[in-house]
């Protein structure tokens, strides 16, 4: 019988891991994701797992052990955010090349300076090109319900690619919600053995891992990584299905939320599409077509769904609690532009940054992105494409 | 030229899955020097053999009998490390084809 308990982002993920069980974990802790090491290690200490946890000196080592643990063949976890997740960076296309289905929880946090440790996106979205599947989490119940997905994923054979599992720190790390837990033996009998195609530790088929490939070879290397990621998406919803029959939570590559009819919407990943959800009905209530389309899987970014489901609306904003310097604009805003290139007739876009360093997003904030796109539907006019939301000017 | 692997023939992840497989990469063809022995002035003290990084000098029975250009880069180092007075091992230019 499924458990419904009150729990933190990070208390859901621990519990997550306790129930999949992994060989290996090797973190370090870092605000806003201590918790959730400290809650693992917890159950290290006490027994409750069977996990090797390798409590190393940094996140540069905790992901370098996650690559050995995986390539000898180890179901591998880690956790990190922010600076942490800068420090791991050499190793994270590292962790994707080798295609070491190692799986990473990111406590979504601001990059310094000025330093801050509450929730931007800098972190995941820098490396959204380091060749990973990235998957974005709303809530406590969505990060567990991601996490326990992860596992299959990473691992299919035709995919065999490290997963990274996003949820907004603090706001979601450190609040209390309601979490659905599903059994033990269930997740278990989800997750399965862990069956390495290859591994290191494996003496009657020996490998060599990390080997180098000159210009004669390191292009074919990229593109078999390429053709992975991009044709993962019918895998991961053929997972989500799966999931679906033990959960009855059904989960797509993003969610439409009524977006069918809509005029008007907003695109926008994380918690702040809870935020626009509720302002959705309030404009339902009054009788406006509004609509939200939230971001799960943006690696691989599925560009021709995305654009099948907006290409009717009038006119579309694009948030994101995370900058692109220098470009004017932000990282989901170019993919969804880029999506609907070609198109006949597509709808206006605007991108808005907003909630940077844990800026709350108010249904007020939210209510005026939905009225600017109103009045450009109208006028046909856009001033300004890419701007800031609740900045003081 | 050796015929390259294309993509879909190629182990996933970088993965090498058999062993002894440098054997296959004739690094030779790095060289542009290359170490010719003059077998009169050669001690067979065998200090090139201890120095080379590549194993090419071929040794039987105490004395050098090849140096093994398959997969001699060029370093120079046998030749730089000979002690025999005029150097028993000269680096010289390879003839380059076309």
């Amino acid at each position: 019988m499924p458990k419904i308990s009150a729990m933190t982002g990070n208390n859901a993920v621990a519990e997550a891991m306790r129930q999949i069980n992994p060989d290996v974990v090797a973190a370090y802790p870092i605000t806003p994701q201590t918790e959730l090491a400290e809650e693992f290690a917890d159950f290290v200490a006490n027994g409750r797992v069977k996990t090797e946890y390798i409590p190393v000196e940094s996140e540069h080592s905790a992901m370098s052990a996650c690559i050995g643990a995986s390539t000898a063949g180890a179901r591998t976890m880690t956790a990190t955010s922010s600076a942490g997740f800068a420090l791991m960076w050499e190793m994270l296309p590292i962790a994707a090349g080798l295609r070491t289905p190692v799986i990473m929880t990111v406590v979504n946090r601001a990059f310094s300076a000025p330093l801050n440790i509450h929730c931007s996106h800098d972190d995941s979205m820098g490396g959204r090109d380091t060749g990973w599947v990235q998957i974005y989490s709303e809530n406590a119940q969505e990060v567990y319900d991601n996490l326990i997905q992860a596992v299959p994923i990473g691992e299919d054979k035709s995919i065999r690619l490290p997963v990274m599992v996003c949820m907004d720190g603090f706001i979601i790390s450190h609040a209390v919600e309601r979490v659905e837990l599903l059994d033990d033996e269930v997740i278990k009998k989800f997750v399965g053995e862990y069956q390495p195609a290859n591994y290191l530790l494996n003496v009657t088929s020996p490998i060599t891992i990390g080997a180098c490939a000159l210009p004669d070879y390191y292009t074919e290397h990229k593109r078999q990584h390429s053709e992975a990621l991009m044709n993962s998406k019918d895998k991961i919803l053929e997972i989500a299905d799966k999931f679906y029959k033990i959960s009855g939570r059904k989960y797509g590559l993003f969610e439409s939320y009524r977006l069918d009819d809509a005029e008007y919407a907003i695109v926008i990943i994380n918690s702040g599409a809870g935020v626009a959800k509720m302002v959705v009905n309030e404009l339902r209530e009054k009788g406006i077509k509004a609509g939200v389309l939230k971001p799960r899987i943006f690696r691989p970014f599925p560009a021709n769904e995305i654009r099948d489901a907006l290409k009717h609306l009038k006119a579309i904003a694009v948030l994101d609690r995370v900058d692109s310097f220098g470009t004017g604009s932000t990282p989901t805003f170019t993919e969804v532009k880029a999506a609907l290139y070609g198109i006949t007739k597509p709808p206006l876009m605007i991108n808005y940054v907003y909630g940077l360093g844990g800026r709350d997003i108010r249904l007020e904030d939210i209510h005026k992105v939905y009225q600017k796109l109103i009045e450009i539907s109208k006028t046909g006019k856009i001033d300004k494409v890419f701007d800031y939301l609740t900045v003081r000017e | 030229m050796k015929k390259l692997m294309n993509r879909k023939e190629m182990p996933i992840g970088s993965v090498i899955d058999k062993p002894g497989s440098s054997m296959e990469y004739e690094t030779g063809g790095w060289r542009n020097y290359k170490p010719v022995r003059d077998t009169e002035k050669c001690s067979n003290c065998l200090i090139c053999w201890i120095y080379c990084p590549e194993g090419c000098i071929k040794v039987k029975d105490g004395k050098i009998t090849d140096i093994d250009l398959k997969y001699c880069k060029g370093c120079g180092i046998c030749a730089e490390e000979c002690p025999v007075k005029g150097k028993a091992i000269q680096m010289v230019e390879e003839k380059k084809e076309g």
